[in-house]
């Protein structure tokens, strides 16, 4: 942490009540909202910040939690600044904790400049929209929920789902065909375990892209008030490199749960009236102020693509988590059970995913005239088919018509053939526009009825005679 | 503004101060807090002392720091100049907040809301000696080629004579434009006036609801009518199209002014709109949509109060367009955001909360906000009316429609579409479900229906409606037994419910032909639906087979007409209903022969 004011703050030893995270100071004078605290006992230093202060008294919130604290011999020193990181270019290559120490073993890199972690909104004015098509390589992101440059996709996921896989790949294969420009990725980890923070360590390592990556960790079992900071500082570092040195950066942040469940500890403490489930009424407001830190800003070559990892308890997409998240994000990618254990891999859920900011990323001069219009319609014919399915398991599949056999063929094919691939399969936009005619192919011509007349004679790959055959 | 005295800060709760030394301080005052002068509001008095909601962060206030008292309410400045503007929830300019501090929100800054050394070409309307009330108009202002922006005298002005009237020519908003002679004394006119955000704009007389408002969108218009002055409601998960559906209504409504709410929602969106409007040309005057359009932004990580207050202040700025005699609609995308807003300053407040947290008045506060709504006769001279349309988004958390929020603003709408996420996942657009949407609206607009398009919409409509609604039962009956156990009538109309679905239903917001269908076109291509439907069913009873009905090659042209078929060609409908009657004429003598 920084000592650029070198403040030397004012101390109290007055602490009156110490409760869950928060301890509280008497007999303050002077003390600013939000300021920062550093909280010192036998045991050593701690940081806080100022959650609630009035004449004579501090609400402090202790984010290495009060473990350990005693009311005699626990003082505090009011740094009379708000929570800041040094930023600098030598951060890429680094890992550090969840409050922005190194944990590398490394000294601290040398700071170019200081930035209040807390951000401040952009001003939608100055927003520039995002519309540069990135290829994932993923065939169900690519063709039905591009990915565009400044946008915030998260990935619901549940628990043993293979969500860092997904993000790895993503992270490896992300390219915006026909661009160029530095490329960084900013990973936050918020109270995951050891092994999936190696993993995506070791993922970026091995792919060679650990020069520009830069790493914030703050694992199961480290402080849980902790976890309030992390996303901030890695967004915070994430637009210096966007805004101030040019770069498009990818922040992938896992897990949001985890978030919600420290800020709702942090509200319990200080017995706030709760919302839904508990969470505090303000949750809503709280992701916002993390998700919202995506985007491009115009006149600045850089960008800022987030992609934050929940994980839905029980599934649940409606729970305050997902739902909240999903108001605020760009769409998102649901991953789904049944196709993992159908050993589907990614088990993209694409009915329930979305992306709203396709539409403009896509199309002629970017991608491909049909792109939008197949994808409509393999989201049509997937929907149908899964109807049909469902119909299928109760009346059984010889009551249905040779049509609606089709479909459900169809349906199967998509699965197998589109969404399935290696999780080291880069495919490019032709190849997936190409998988996806290869399955429409398969329906009736009649039946494209979301597709222009053009494109389907330009791509459809199915004949007159075929359906003859199957009529013979 | 007059500063008639400070107080003192004395705690400080994230978006929520206290200040102590306030006496005198009236509820829903503006107050300035810190030396930076952030703008806040008296929100509850408590002896000497007053609760505060701060519209920026408060981050780095202390206790102690001096709140300047302002004596006004939370006010907006109406004149010319607001139309085509983006501001903040507390009618800030957001380009001037960029031109001053960058890409970033800074806080403390002080724009005026409308630029105050523009010229504007003033034409007078009145002449020495007219006799003038409250609200007249004395002049107006091209405000920008879409609005002529009426000067009017301010609604608590007293009535009087015009003394004198400046003569045509370009003035700046400060420049006095006539003078008010009345029994006690004289007044001045300006081309703008200031209003309490809070409080409605008086009106002569309200009056009935009864032409449509038409935003182009077919389930909208046709099956589940908005009528101008009317309030709506569009609730729904994320994810089920919301936002695109009121951009589309924003877009194409066929009205004067339109005033967007981006309330607590996302930073792109009003990008969005700030960047496709200006492109999208009004298809009646061929002018860019931005021109009528003026946006409210408080996107969801700017300050929680100025959310709060930015809907006050965009249906403020609506009623001032209404005054003038226009048809303004207001798009609040979302009020579930701005309820979130009210519980989270509720819950600073420390107040007893009712349900899911949410304050007791949540309910009234909501009735307050519709109620500002209506088609009225505007107060002073000359006679005119104008209407306020509000449509208020809903984003119920977990897409339950039984939480509090779209439960209280079921009870003040009358036109709810209500969104589907099941139809949005299987990317049928609008998402808008046709069961458990209505309108009440529906008798009051047929007159305009039959009148301008045709006698038979009302019949048309509800053929419509009924194949949609027998789908539904008989699906229910397909899931029980297969398809195959209904007759080839009921086979039928599930066909047809299918075709509507897709042919007629689901509209696309981004083709060119698609994304606005007129009123005319939405009845003559419902029309091609309906006759098909009964030619078919003629068609059975004559003997033609179901498979051969299905097999024209016809079918695929109608479900493509929506977006084969331009507005101005809709010669080509007529064509294509002959073509139908002919092909199911030849099948007939097919079966005949």
């Amino acid at each position: 942490m920084s000592n650029k004011k070198g403040s030397s703050g004012v101390e109290y030893s007055s602490i009156s009540e110490i409760k869950g995270p928060l301890i509280i100071v008497q007999g303050v004078s002077g003390v600013a909202y939000d300021e920062l605290v550093e909280v010192e006992s036998d045991g050593g230093k701690r940081l806080g910040r100022v959650l609630d202060v009035g004449l004579g008294i501090a609400v402090v919130q202790v984010f290495e939690g009060t473990s350990g604290l005693a009311i005699s011999s626990t003082r505090a020193r009011f740094l009379g600044r708000t929570m800041e990181i040094p930023v600098s270019q030598g951060m890429l290559g680094r890992i550090f904790d969840g409050v922005g120490k190194p944990r590398d073993g490394l000294p601290e890199p040398i700071a170019e400049d200081f930035r209040d972690i807390n951000g401040a909104p952009i001003n939608p004015q100055m927003r520039d929209y995002p519309t540069d098509f990135i290829q994932t390589g993923i065939s169900t992101i690519d063709g039905m929920n591009t990915l565009v440059r400044g946008q915030k996709l998260p990935i619901f996921s549940g628990a043993g789902l293979p969500h860092n896989a997904l993000a790895a790949q993503i992270a490896r294969q992300a390219t915006v065909p026909g661009k160029t420009g530095d490329f960084a990725v900013v990973f936050a980890a918020i109270g995951v375990q050891n092994d999936e923070a190696r993993f995506f360590q070791k993922n970026i390592e091995e792919s060679g892209a650990m020069k520009r990556s830069a790493l914030f960790l703050n694992l199961a079992d480290d402080p849980v008030f902790e976890r309030i900071i992390t996303p901030r500082v890695a967004l915070t570092f994430a637009e210096y490199l966007a805004f101030d040195l040019d770069m498009h950066v990818l922040v992938i942040i896992t897990d949001m749960t985890n978030y919600a469940e420290a800020l709702r500890e942090i509200s319990a403490a200080r017995e706030e009236v709760p919302g839904r489930r508990g969470y505090p009424g303000y949750l809503y407001t709280d992701f916002a102020s993390i998700y919202e830190r995506a985007g491009r800003i115009k006149g600045k070559k850089g960008s800022i693509t987030q992609m934050p990892i929940l994980s839905m308890p029980s599934d649940d997409i409606t729970h305050p988590i997902p739902d909240l998240t999903g108001y605020i994000t760009e769409g998102q990618l649901f991953l789904s059970r049944d196709l993992y254990r159908k050993g589907i891999y990614p088990p993209i859920g694409v009915l329930m995913s979305l992306s709203r900011l396709m539409k403009d990323g896509i199309g002629e001069g970017t991608t491909r005239g049909d792109h939008q219009e197949v994808s409509n319609q393999l989201y049509a014919t997937y929907s149908r088919a899964e109807e049909l399915r469902a119909l299928a398991f109760i009346v059984g599949e010889a009551s249905l018509t040779s049509k609606d056999r089709k479909y459900i063929n169809a349906g199967s094919a998509f699965e197998t053939r589109f969404l399935k691939q290696r999780p080291d399969e880069d495919r490019d936009i032709e190849q997936t526009l190409s998988i996806a005619w290869d399955i429409l192919s398969d329906l009736p011509e009649d039946e494209l009825t979301r597709i222009k007349e053009n494109y389907i004679k330009q791509h459809y790959k199915g004949n007159k005679q075929k359906e003859g055959k199957e009529k013979s | 503004m007059v500063v008639e005295g400070k107080g003192k800060i004395s705690r400080i709760s994230g978006p929520v101060i206290r200040s102590e030394g306030m006496s005198g301080a009236q509820m829903y005052e503006n107050v300035q807090v810190g030396e930076e002068r952030i703008l806040g509001e008296v929100i509850r008095v408590e002896g000497n002392d007053a609760i505060i909601q701060v519209y920026e962060s408060t981050s780095g206030l202390k206790p102690g720091d001096p709140v300047f008292r302002t004596g006004q309410p939370l006010s907006v400045t109406l004149g010319p100049g607001i139309a085509g503007a983006l501001y903040d929830g507390v009618q800030r300019p957001l380009d001037k907040i960029a031109a001053i501090s960058g890409a970033f929100i800074k806080r403390g800054i002080q724009v005026p809301p409308i630029p105050i050394d523009k010229k504007w070409p003033f034409i007078p309307s009145v002449k020495k000696g007219d006799k003038i009330s409250p609200g007249s108009i004395v002049g107006s202002v091209q405000e920008t080629p879409l609005i002529d922006n009426k000067i009017m005298v301010h609604p608590d002005a007293r009535a009087g004579k015009i003394d004198w009237i400046i003569k045509k020519g370009e003035y700046e908003i400060e420049e006095p434009i006539a003078k008010v002679v009345h029994d006690d004394g004289t007044y001045e006119v300006k081309m703008y006036q200031r209003w309490p955000v809070r409080r409605p704009r008086p009106y002569s007389k309200r009056l009935e609801a009864t032409t449509p408002l038409l935003t182009g969108q077919r389930v909208l218009d046709t099956l589940f009518p908005m009528a101008k002055g009317g309030v709506g409601a569009i609730p729904g998960a994320f994810g089920t199209g919301k936002t695109v559906t009121l951009h589309q209504i924003a877009a194409w409504a066929n009205v004067k002014v339109v005033v967007y709410v981006g309330c607590g929602e996302r930073g792109n969106e009003m990008t969005e709109v700030l960047i496709k409007f200006p492109e999208l040309i009004d298809p009646s005057s061929g002018r860019p949509l931005m021109e009528r359009t003026i946006l409210v932004a408080n996107t969801s990580n700017m300050p929680v109060a100025a959310r709060e207050a930015s809907i006050y202040t965009g249906v403020t700025i609506a009623e001032y367009y209404r005054d003038m005699g226009y048809d303004v609609v207001l798009v609040a995308d979302s009020t579930s955001r701005w309820a979130e807003a009210l519980r989270e300053i509720s819950g600073r407040l420390e107040e007893m909360p009712a349900e899911e947290g949410y304050p007791s008045y949540l309910a009234s506060r909501i009735a307050e906000f519709y109620e500002r709504a209506g088609q009225v006769t505007a107060l002073g001279s000359p006679e005119r009316t104008g209407s306020i349309s509000l449509i208020g988004a809903v984003s119920p958390s977990g897409g339950d429609f039984t939480e509090p929020v779209t439960t209280h603003t079921m009870r003040f709408i009358r036109t709810f579409w209500a969104l589907d996420a099941s139809l949005a996942y299987s990317r049928h657009y609008p998402a808008i479900n046709w069961i458990s949407s209505y309108s009440g609206y529906t008798e009051e607009v047929e007159k305009w229906w039959r009148q301008e398009v045709n006698k038979d919409w009302a019949d048309i409509r509800q053929r419509a409606y009924r194949i949609l609604q027998d789908e539904d039962e008989l699906k229910e009956i397909v899931r029980l037994l297969g398809p195959e156990a209904l007759p080839d009538s009921q086979k039928l109309t599930l066909d047809l419910a299918r075709m509507l679905r897709e042919g007629f239903l689901q509209q696309s917001a981004f083709d060119k032909v698609d994304a606005y269908t007129g009123p005319h076109k939405q009845f003559n291509l419902l029309k091609v639906f309906i006759d098909f439907y009964d030619l078919a069913q003629e068609g059975l009873k004559a003997g033609v087979s179901l498979v051969d009905i299905r097999s024209i090659k016809l079918i695929p042209r109608i479900m493509r007409a929506k977006y084969d078929i331009k507005e101005e060609e809709q010669d080509k409908l007529a064509k294509l209903g002959r073509n139908v009657s002919d092909e199911f004429k030849k099948l007939s003598g097919e079966v005949v022969n």
